[in-house]
Parts: C-alpha cells; structure tokens; sequence
C-alpha cells in the first residue's frame, strides 16, 4: 500500500512539473494565472498524499488553508487583469 | 475477502483516478493551443482529480485508521464550489483584458453582447 501511495505522490509531481512548463512558458498573464491555480489545486493532492505516507492527521488542516488560499489569490489576480486594481468601489460590472 | 482488502481496493481506485485526472490536467495545460481551451482541462479536470486524491484519503483514514475527518468533507465541498467559479473568473478577465482566443475558434457569442452592452451604454 505505501509503494501505492509512493507511486502516486511521483505522479502528482510529474503532473506539476508539466504545469511549470506553462508556468514558464505561458505566452500571455492569464495563462500563467491558469498554470499557478492549478498547481496550487496538485499541491492540495500532494499534502493528501504525504499525510498518507507519514500517516498523521496534521497536514489535514493545510489542505483547507490552501484552497482557500488558491481561490483568493485567482480571485483577486482575475479582478486585477480585468480592471487594473484589486480594490475599487465602482459596482457596475 | 476480508474487510482491509476492500479499504484498499475502494482507496486504490479513488485515487488512481484522482492521479489520472492530475495528469489529464498537465497534458491539457501544455497540448492545448490558447488560454480558454486551457482554462477549460484546468478547471474541470484539476477540480475532479483533487476530488478524487481527497476522497480516497478520507476513505482511508476513516474505514482503516477509524478517524472521521470531518475537515477533508469541508475542504472537498470548497473545492467542488470554488475551483470551477475561479476558472470562470480568470477566463472572463482574459476576455475582458483583451486575449485573442485560437485561430481555430468557430463561433464567438461573447464579442456580440459586449459589443451590445457598449453601445447602450
């Protein structure tokens, strides 16, 4: 079983370093944006996997931190592509 | 056929497929030619694969550890909500921003309602 959860967690990885590749090479700002929220989504899978591994509960609570994390920062690197600032009081859009 | 076997095969293919979907996911972000195709194998299938890895080790935890985690169901449910809404959010902020989609492109909707929403202004 921990040859399985070893194999996985190798995959995963392979999976994130096909994401860096658009990370680096990402011809526009968006698409960086796209690549970063999505490694931000494997790096949740992989925690899962290490707290597999290690067999502790404790990484447990960083998963919810991190998605929490990834949505607010494509959050606000959306608004800030789409409008020019992060913060504003304009509500028409 | 004993309980631990069934555990395992039940974690074994939750996560297979969640591990599948991750590298769905890559292949998509690298083979695909402009950033809405991209936005699109990045927000559905990285939701799914992160779907399936937690799964997988909630199953585990609770059926053979025996510790219910109630934090893994909370993060499962955030991600199944958010994921999808902030590709939404960053394919319209490439649009509005001003990304030329493919060559490929048949049929764009959105240039037309833009255009409308414009012109009432």
């Amino acid at each position: 079983m921990i040859i399985f959860f070893w194999i996985s967690l190798i995959l995963v990885s392979l999976s994130v370093v096909g994401l860096l590749i658009r990370l680096i090479k990402g011809p526009t700002v968006p698409d960086r944006v796209v690549a970063l929220d999505a490694i931000g989504i494997s790096l949740i899978s992989i925690v899962a996997l290490l707290s597999l591994i290690f067999e502790t509960e404790f990484f447990l609570e960083i998963i919810l931190l991190m998605s929490i994390l990834a949505f607010i920062g494509t959050a606000a690197f959306a608004k800030f592509l789409e409008r020019g600032e992060v913060f504003d009081r304009r509500s028409d859009r | 056929m004993t309980g631990e076997v069934i555990v395992n095969i039940l974690t074994i293919l939750f996560i297979s497929l969640g591990v599948i979907f991750s590298l769905v996911t890559a292949l998509g972000l690298v083979r695909l030619p402009d950033i809405y195709t991209r936005s699109h194998a990045s927000s559905k299938s990285a939701t799914l694969g992160v779907l399936g890895v937690l799964a997988g080790v909630f199953i585990y935890f609770w059926l053979a550890e025996g510790h219910f985690n109630s934090r893994l169901i909370l993060a499962i449910v955030f991600l199944f909500i958010t994921s999808p809404l902030s590709g939404h959010l960053i394919g319209r902020a490439a649009y509005v921003s001003g990304v030329q989609p493919a060559k490929e492109t048949a049929h764009d909707d959105l240039k037309q309602v833009i255009a409308e929403k414009k012109r009432n202004m």
